[in-house]
């Protein structure tokens, strides 16, 4: 089936199976691998991509349901050479270690704050509830989704 | 207060104890890592693995007639296909076998049958439904006391002599002394418990991309793989290929946590598909995959006894341990450690006698039992000591503080042998332990359980000091496979002042990348940023055997700062030659290299480095450049006092965490913030293990626990804040005084939030409630103290 999808701000037309799942279209059809798979039951989120801006687990939504959205993945979230406020807070923050969730965590982190530019450690931890990272503890993705919000990642940066 | 923090070099340079930012960080945040299923070649296959439905049966017949018959279906792999090129068996690890794919049994749900290779992913997996196995079911074994029983069937008869399903038996210490202290004491408590099956469950699943050249023989495997010299070394015993043409690349790794520690069936099948077909061919497992057939971790059946006298003085401790080990021995174990490091279940305390007996059992379950964030096996003996001491306590009404400071090893007392032979080089308890029950507010907190209970309330205080062995391992002791556990670094400093330093470890998020170069930093003044980290590339790293059991900075960490230390000696003779000075009277610092009292006349490291490739003394060897083999004289011992706060609802059995303060040495801190981050991290994984976390079977062994939805680990939501302490007393035989960090919280703190809820419910006689301390077993524990 043909499908278009934006992604990141560019049309993708393709010639797709009806069963293609989101995320393979986008790792494998259109290459960009910023977005994982973890789980394949839409319990861990690491294939999180915003669809027309709401987060999306993409390993349990077909490519052709996308049709004529907007997606934005991880590789989209830097503008003009800058890296998105969200970005620079998890290295800051130091709100990664693999870095296997991260994509998922910054995309969901960023519709929040776009929603609420105050959230509360709670707002934060009720956002993300549906992505798991297995290094971190969920401490400091916290901090860097709250600095993000603030727009003062802090730090000693080197 | 013991704490000895090392002075700071300048922050422009960025050496040990900065915070520095993390240098991987850049591509990850981007989406711009490199994870194993991120790798395509051109004309790449796709494989996929079927696996048993059933835990025990016989294999009556394979038919792979249909599967072939599909479009895009390039081979089926069975078994016997195996065989005929001595592939159907590998070696584990641990000096046992374990079936690739299936020849005459299944011994296990999940295990590896058969293999489709494919033009898609999405046709492999079609093709899969199309084979058909008929399969002649056989009784299943699912627990190490059925296995045992006189008349249980023997799981693996494949094994010419074996009679049973004993896997081992191994023992530590001394009965005689033991059993005479016991003898000898005035109370004797014991506690039995179950550390139950866990599964790492790295967030990337694990995987292998094989390209095996039928021309010139060469073959480069990509693998999730935690230890790829040791991988390289092992592919090339077990396939028959020359060591010189195996090339394993460990890319990015979505977390490992031992778990990416074995070699595992798949591994081996997709490198055996690409020599067959001579196209790259790619496997990648699924979480269910994952969670059902690759290493599992814990299992161990513990009994454990204490001996004291009145006074609440530790005299001995006596342990009997059987673990289930699934159908194949797939421990990685150093190899005269049967059930690994568990003998350092004497803990932190100061007593005499302690007789250690451990046996295994083969099961109808997945093999594995890796080290899931511990020091091979430690993370059980840690857990038994702080829960058997714990009960003592309340046996001899004794406050669960006051126990352990009476039985602490002392700081005087470093170098300490333990009764199970392992030698602690340095520690202050005492003082740990007192900071974070001042800092968690001990004293108020006892009153205000106090008033609670008197209002029909429940809180629990829970208190855990841990002391782990890590740093595996003095090449006298320790070995895998027959591989001693040493590791390496290679430094480079290029004529621009530039580095790359090259590692026999490998990361999976611990932040080798920057904190190796902090070390390097340190030690030559060369800006952090200038060092470039290479690792997992075993054509392009020294040997080593890899990052798991918290060995990276106690081994692999060593050789890079002693490394370094050849390169500065090197440096300071260059310099001497630049200066017209002698070499003895060099000084470095801050990545200047002047004549003792006169800092005026320096040169800078760059200066160095150029001259090493353009302006020498006669005679001296052109370069700077060097590679050290560090093996260990000792293991390093970091240690903590984990203190949990929890609530208890009685009506529900459901349990909230109110407070977690960590109080954490592990010598000198190359990174606070990762440090920090490490500790967060491995909290959150004794969180899970105490309260969530279970594999389990249920009697005709199907595994509970094959997906997200079954096998629960912690959101953001459930886990608790914690509270961040530390001291600080320096490994005194490694080089830079560090002792590794990232397996500590997860070894220290499953006994702080059980005890925790067992101590909420102590005034009514409950001793244990055995993990995961699951709502309606705190439900069922109230109930029953109460009738």
């Amino acid at each position: 089936m043909e499908v278009n999808v934006t992604i990141n701000g560019t049309a993708h037309a393709a010639d797709v199976e009806p069963r293609m799942l989101l995320v393979d279209h986008i790792r494998r059809v259109v290459g960009l691998t910023g977005t994982h798979i973890g789980c394949d039951t839409t319990s861990c989120g690491a294939c999180t991509v915003l669809v027309d801006g709401t987060p999306v687990k993409a390993c349990t939504v077909l490519a052709v349901q996308a049709d004529g959205r907007a997606v934005t993945t991880v590789e989209g979230l830097k503008s003009n050479g800058q890296l998105h406020p969200i970005q620079e807070a998890f290295k800051a923050e130091h709100g990664l270690q693999c870095g296997f969730c991260t994509p998922g965590m910054m995309l969901v982190g960023a519709a929040l704050i776009e929603q609420n530019p105050a959230p509360s450690d709670d707002d934060v931890r009720w956002a993300i509830s549906g992505n798991l990272c297995r290094c971190t503890g969920y401490m400091n993705i916290v901090k860097a989704i709250q600095a993000a919000a603030a727009g003062a990642a802090t730090g000693e940066d080197k | 207060m013991t704490t000895v923090e090392r002075p700071l070099g300048a922050p422009e340079i960025g050496g040990i104890g900065h915070s520095v930012k993390r240098h991987e960080d850049a591509r990850l945040i981007e989406g711009q890592g490199n994870f194993l299923d991120d790798i395509e070649l051109p004309g790449m296959l796709h494989m996929a693995i079927l696996r048993s439905p059933v835990a025990h049966a016989r294999i009556v017949s394979i038919d792979t007639s249909e599967a072939e018959a599909i479009d895009g279906v390039v081979a089926v792999v069975t078994g016997e296909l195996m065989a005929e090129h001595g592939l159907a068996w590998m070696p584990t690890l641990s000096g046992d076998t374990q079936a690739v794919l299936a020849t005459d049994k299944v011994r296990f749900q999940g295990q590896e049958v058969a293999a489709v290779v494919a033009t898609d992913p999405y046709v492999a997996e079609d093709a899969l439904e199309l084979i058909v196995v008929d399969y002649e079911d056989l009784p299943v074994l699912t627990t190490p006391q059925q296995a045992l029983a006189d008349d249980a069937p023997v799981i693996r008869d494949d094994k010419e002599g074996q009679e049973g399903n004993l896997v081992y038996e191994w023992e530590a210490g001394d009965a005689v002394a033991t059993d005479a202290a016991f003898a000898a004491a005035d109370r004797v408590v014991s506690l039995t418990t179950h550390y139950p099956r866990s599964h790492p469950a790295p967030l990337e699943t694990c995987g292998a991309l094989a390209d095996v050249n039928s021309v010139t023989g060469q073959a480069t495997i990509w693998l999730t793989s935690q230890a790829p010299h040791a991988h390289r070394t092992l592919f090339a015993m077990v396939a028959g290929l020359p060591e010189q043409n195996i090339r394993i690349i460990s890319p990015d790794l979505g977390g490992g946590f031992g778990n990416k520690v074995p070699i595992y069936p798949g591994y081996v099948v997709a490198t055996a598909a690409s020599l067959l077909l001579g196209t790259p061919v790619k496997w990648i497992e699924s979480r269910s995959e994952n969670l059902i057939s690759t290493g599992f971790a814990r299992d161990y059946y513990m009994e454990g006894e204490l001996a004291l006298n009145d006074e609440g003085r530790i005299l001995a401790l006596r342990v009997r341990m059987l673990s289930d080990q699934g159908a194949f021995y797939a421990d990685a174990q150093p190899t005269q450690f049967k059930a690994g490091l568990f003998h350092v279940v004497t803990g932190s305390y100061d007593f005499a006698a302690a007789h250690i007996v451990c046996s295994g059992a083969y099961t109808n379950k997945a093999p594995g039992g890796v080290a899931y964030r511990c020091s091979f096996r430690i993370t059980e003996a840690s857990f038994l000591i702080e829960r058997l001491v714990q009960t003592a306590a309340y046996e001899l009404g004794i406050d669960p503080a006051e126990i352990r400071f009476k039985n602490f090893i002392q700081p005087d007392q470093f170098p300490y042998e333990t009764p199970t032979g392992f030698v602690y080089d340095s520690g202050d308890y005492p003082t740990a332990l007192s900071t974070a029950l001042e800092e968690v507010g001990y004293e108020a907190l006892r009153a205000e359980q106090a008033e609670a209970r008197a209002e029909g309330r429940l809180i629990g205080i829970g208190i855990a000091h841990f002391t782990e062995a890590v740093g595996a391992g003095p090449s006298r002791q320790y070995d895998i496979a027959g591989l001693k556990m040493i590791d390496s670094a290679e430094l480079r400093v290029h004529p621009t002042g530039k580095a790359i330093l090259k590692l026999g470890v490998k990361t999976q998020g611990q932040g080798h990348e920057t904190t190796f170069a902090q070390i390097v930093a340190s030690e030559l003044g060369i800006p952090v940023t200038d060092i470039k980290v290479e690792h997992g590339d075993t054509d392009n790293t020294p040997y080593g055997l890899g990052t798991y059991a918290s060995r990276s900075t106690p081994v692999g960490g060593a050789a890079t700062a002693m490394v370094a230390r050849k390169l500065a000696a090197k440096a300071r003779d260059i310099a001497a030659h630049l200066l017209e000075a002698a070499s003895d009277d060099i000084d470095m610092l801050d990545g200047k290299l002047f004549v003792r009292g006169t800092p005026e006349r320096s040169v800078t490291i760059q200066d160095v480095a150029l001259a090493a490739y353009t302006n020498l003394p006669a005679g001296m060897e052109y370069g700077l450049e060097g590679v050290h083999y560090y093996d260990p004289p000792n293991l390093t011992y970091p240690y903590g006092s984990y203190i949990v706060v929890v609530e208890i609802d009685a009506e529900t059995g459901v349990w909230k965490v109110r407070r977690v303060v960590a109080l954490d040495d592990c010598g000198v801190r190359i990174n606070p913030m990762i440090v920090e981050g490490q500790i967060h991290g491995g909290l959150t994984e004794g969180f899970a293990m105490s309260s969530m976390q279970w594999i389990t079977f249920d009697p005709d062994g199907n595994c509970i626990g094959s997906n997200f939805m079954d096998y629960l680990v912690p959101t953001a939501w459930e886990t608790p804040r914690f509270e961040l302490l530390h001291t600080s007393v320096p490994s005194p035989h490694h080089p830079i005084g560090a002792k590794g960090v990232g397996e500590s919280a997860t070894v220290g703190s499953p006994a702080a939030f059980v005890n925790a809820v067992v101590d909420a419910l102590a005034h009514l006689g409950v001793r244990n409630i055995d993990m995961p301390v699951l709502p309606d077993r705190v439900w069922a524990a109230i109930q029953a103290a109460s009738s």
